[in-house]
């Protein structure tokens, strides 16, 4: 299997008058952790919300581990093993880690055409579990996620995502609004998904993060691909001479 | 600062400890007369219909939605079973359209909240007027009138059990039933998520539209089968039967702390929180209390629940989860 996990070619999208992408084309390998960054409005989001199934491309062709794919909705992006953290709402804040964790994927211990009774111990112990294996550590699965910081509900999200065996973790933004120290841990959590094989596409607009953990950047602008290269090979001047 | 959090988890002890006290103070303050036999029996009588149409309420609450017509379908459904007996069928298909019809009045609000974007506050405010107009005029035109009492099965639903009704039984059946949905199954984790954060859960792929929906269906037929209960056990039809009993099923829900945000909430509070409205209700009668107080304690007792609720969550949430590194 040498196809590359996501390849989108000629991606269009218009809303009502704005041509939010204009004919994107991007190819991420298994196991990169690609950075994509751009101002305010470069149509970063709109990009991911078509691979996450929030909205579909006007046009072009999105292939998933080389097989073409119409990506239906955030369920069936899931399961393609596309996995999106937003900022805010990536998380239910009234609700328990465990129940969290496990929103739309619930264990069942008796079912009747996908309805069921929920296995609640099991959704515990997964949920400690999935969370200490991206090395967080919290008191219990029965706490409400309102009652985390910003930087733990992303981890928490995140170890959710590992959990499911995603192939893909995409992070819109998910440092904006946190502190030094839990952005610092968010670009650990980034940093280790090489370690599982997962993939990360880590949306960003700030260059010095991107450059801490990504392996390739990606620029956007004005609804185009303007730049796209190893980290190793740029700087962070270059990068931002395209934008 | 734990007792704190286990209030703030735990809203129906709270609620609990409340109706404790006014019962103790209305057994004390009418000699007695509150907790005699008669008078636990009248109470018995109205509490569980109430509570019933506060369930279907409640549930639909959590799940981030409001239904203002529970009373106008609370007295339509009654009508149209009445009216579709006197038509010649017999009771039990009469008793699943009637449901039916409630079920259909859900389905609509549902449908134009979700379709314009409206706020359910103002599609249901419709809907109250519209359904309650539809049944004064069904009333009026004859069509339903009276019950045939000899066609209708009252073991079912009226009949006296010791100072309980056979409605109780409706009760503890149905207040099971939602509690389960909501506590144990992955049905009520997606209702939690949709009441919670709309976005979160559409984003972790539930459907939010038809778990929104469902529980507008389920929270009208509910209505429904309070006023047919109580029209089963009155006798005859009323067309104002439910008149303002939404307002008393808002209150149970606040007092028993559902979050106007939605999300959060549980079933037994609910039951609780209607209790507590009866016994105020009752109990004012039986200390001779102006029965006009009673919507002052009313109002009085949700404000309290409301601030009560607003302050233990801020509360709790600066108590922050340790992490231990
Ligand atoms: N739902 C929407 N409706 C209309 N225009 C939108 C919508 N979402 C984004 N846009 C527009 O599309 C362009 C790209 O936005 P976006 O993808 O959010 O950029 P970024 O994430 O890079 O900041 C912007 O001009 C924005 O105003
Ligand atoms: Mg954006």
């Amino acid at each position: 299997m040498n196809a590359p996990l996501i390849e989108c070619t000629g991606l269009q999208k218009w809303y009502s008058g704005v041509h939010a992408l204009k004919n994107v084309s991007l190819r991420v390998e298994r196991g990169e952790a690609v950075g994509l960054v751009g101002d305010n409005g470069a149509g970063k989001t709109t990009l991911i919300k078509i691979l996450s199934g929030v909205h579909q491309a006007d046009a072009g062709k999105i292939r998933i581990d080389g097989k073409d794919v119409t990506i239906k909705n955030a369920r069936h992006a899931m399961e393609l093993g596309l996995e999106t953290i937003y900022q805010y709402n990536s998380m239910v804040p009234t609700m328990t880690i465990a129940r969290n964790v496990f929103i739309g994927r619930e264990p069942l211990s008796w079912s009747l055409f996908g309805f069921g009774v929920m296995d609640q111990k099991k959704m515990r112990a997964e949920s400690v579990q999935a969370i200490a294996d991206v090395d967080l550590h919290l008191r219990s699965p029965d706490a409400l996620v309102g009652e985390l910081s910003g930087g733990q509900r992303q981890g928490v999200a995140i170890a959710r995502a590992m959990h499911f065996k995603s192939k893909a973790l995409i992070l819109d933004e998910p440092t904006n609004h946190l502190s030094v120290k839990e952005t610092d841990k968010v670009l650990g959590f980034v940093r280790d998904l090489k370690k599982q094989n997962v993939t990360g596409i880590f949306i960003s607009h700030n260059m010095q993060h991107v450059f801490q953990c990504c392996d390739r950047v990606v620029a956007m602008a004005r609804g185009e691909i303007v730049f796209d290269s190893p980290i190793s090979k740029t700087s962070i001047d270059e990068v931002h001479g395209y934008l | 600062m734990r007792l704190l959090k286990i209030y703030m988890q735990r809203p129906e002890l709270v609620a609990l400890v409340v109706l404790i006290v006014f019962t103790t103070y209305f057994a004390v303050a009418s000699n007695g007369l509150f907790l005699s036999n008669a008078n636990v029996r009248g109470m018995f009588s109205l509490y569980p219909e109430l509570a019933i149409l506060a369930l279907g309420f409640s549930l639909l609450m959590v799940a981030g939605e409001f239904d203002l017509s529970i009373g106008s379908v609370m007295g339509l459904c009654p009508i149209v079973l009445c009216a579709m007996i006197n038509f010649g069928l017999p009771f039990w298909p009469a008793f699943i359209l009637a449901l039916v019809v409630g079920a259909a009045i859900g389905l609509f609000n549902s449908a134009v909240t979700l379709r314009f974007g409206i706020p359910s506050f103002i599609t249901t405010l419709g809907t109250l007027f519209m359904a309650r107009s539809v049944a004064v005029v069904l009333y009026s035109s004859g069509l339903a009138t009276t019950l045939d009492t000899a066609a209708v099965p009252t073991w079912a639903f009226s009949e006296p059990l010791g100072i309980f009704r056979v409605s109780a039984i409706w009760l503890i059946a149905l207040a099971l039933l939602v509690w389960l949905l909501l506590e144990k199954t992955n049905f009520g984790n997606w209702i939690r998520a949709t009441g919670g954060s709309v976005e979160a859960a559409k984003a972790m792929g539930i459907p939010t539209s038809l778990v929104k929906t469902v529980c507008f269906m389920i929270c009208s037929t509910l209505a429904g089968l309070a006023g047919i209960i109580q029209v089963v056990r009155i006798g005859s039809p009323i067309p104002s039967m439910g008149e303002s009993m939404e307002l008393q099923a808002i209150a149970a829900a606040v007092i028993g702390g559902i979050a106007l945000s939605g999300g959060v909430g549980n079933i037994v509070g609910v039951v609780i929180g209607m209790a507590i409205i009866r016994v105020i209700d009752s109990g004012m009668i039986m200390s001779r209390v102006d029965a006009s107080w009673f919507k002052f304690a009313i109002g009085f007792l949700i404000v309290c629940a409301v601030i009560a609720n607003h302050w233990l969550e801020r509360r709790a949430r600066n108590i922050k989860l340790e992490v231990a590194q």
